[in-house]
């Protein structure tokens, strides 16, 4: 839910990274935070496991700079990924503007990509939001791993419809921004059509 | 379906502010924050420098989430007001408006009678502020006369943002 305030000129959109459990979703998130200036970011908060797993999300504000005068941020949130913490991601997704799917490519995770779109899917349809049509862009995470599919294949298992795709080793940043950037244009993109 | 937007203008933003300044006056508080449900600050008054307001807000709207899903869980629509209270501050946070997130934050110069007592006088004032917010959304895009200002947006304004 894309909130503008036209007082203090601001508008704030909402983007949510989903995906399966160990997947990357929040190595993005933190090679965002390492590669923005700290003028144009927030702290980052995550709610972790004594683990370090997500337990509810970690968040990232971004303030990407002012369009038509008016200030952009985007708030970055991760999912918990793993299956038993669905309740935890049904919540975050309330509002959402634009999803980012981080695909896991090893080859034996195939069947958790393909559970956890499904499960966005869901979810989704429940906010009374629509895969189809929301402001979405997938990543294959994780292609310096040694038992990885090939992208066309995971392409044809994980596409859904059309949507930008991006290969991805989030730890050292490899379509990370380009993932993101993605996503945020579509959403302003849709702020234009409104 | 289309994303959904919030609006808040200049008018109603202001009466919003006031409400809170006055909350924020007749319960002693140190600061108080009208938070979006999806964890979006739309206003703030008091002592607000001395926090990170952003991660308030979003922290706040993953708590009042969280426990509106436990309240749906034991059958409860929801649970009104929660209390957090700490050894120097605390913490009052109430639903206005079925939309919005009031968190007061006060000490030792207030009290949680007082909290309670003056929330609820300003949350049916603030209910009447969204209420004109809701007529003026339901008008259509934009919500007034004049046309939104970001249909004129281009590819060079979006490419600007990324430095592309």
């Amino acid at each position: 839910m894309t909130f503008i305030n036209y007082a203090a000129k601001e508008i704030n959109c909402k983007i949510v990274y989903y995906g399966p459990g160990l997947g990357g979703k929040t190595t993005n998130l933190q090679h965002i935070y390492n590669k923005t200036a700290p003028d144009r970011r927030g702290k980052m908060i995550s709610l972790a496991t004594e683990a370090d797993r997500t337990l509810f999300f970690d968040f990232l504000p971004l303030d990407l700079g002012s369009i038509r005068g008016f200030t952009t941020r985007f708030h970055l949130y991760t999912v918990p990924g793993q299956v038993f913490y669905d309740a935890s991601r049904k919540l975050i997704l309330k509002g959402v503007d634009g999803i980012v799917f981080v695909a896991d490519s090893q080859t034996d995770r195939m069947e958790a990509n393909v559970e956890s779109i499904r499960n966005l899917e869901l979810n989704l349809q429940e906010h009374g939001f629509d895969l189809a049509s929301i402001s979405y862009a997938l990543q294959f995470n994780k292609r310096d791993l040694p038992n990885v599919m090939p992208v066309d294949e995971m392409y044809r298992m994980l596409n859904f419809k059309r949507e930008p795709t991006f290969a991805g080793i989030a730890p050292q940043g490899v379509g990370v921004f380009e993932t993101l950037k993605s996503v945020a244009k579509q959403i302003l993109v849709d702020l234009r059509k409104r | 379906m289309p994303t959904t937007y919030v609006e808040v203008y200049e008018e109603e933003f202001e009466r919003l502010e006031q409400a809170l300044r006055r909350l924020r006056y007749d319960s002693n508080a140190k600061a108080v924050f009208l938070i979006d449900k999806n964890g979006q600050q739309i206003a703030a008054v008091g002592e607000v420098e001395d926090f990170d307001t952003t991660s308030l807000a979003s922290l706040t709207a993953g708590n009042v989430a969280a426990t509106d899903g436990l309240a749906k869980l034991i059958g409860e629509r929801e649970f009104s007001v929660l209390f957090h209270e700490g050894q120097r501050d605390h913490i009052h946070i109430s639903i206005v408006a079925r939309r919005a997130i009031l968190l007061v934050i006060f000490d030792e110069r207030s009290s949680l009678g007082l909290v309670r007592l003056r929330v609820k006088r300003a949350s049916a004032e603030m209910d009447e502020i969204f209420e004109e917010m809701n007529r003026k959304e339901s008008r259509g895009p934009g919500g007034r006369v004049e046309a939104s200002p970001f249909s004129e947006i281009t590819d060079e304004d979006i490419d600007s943002l990324f430095g592309d």
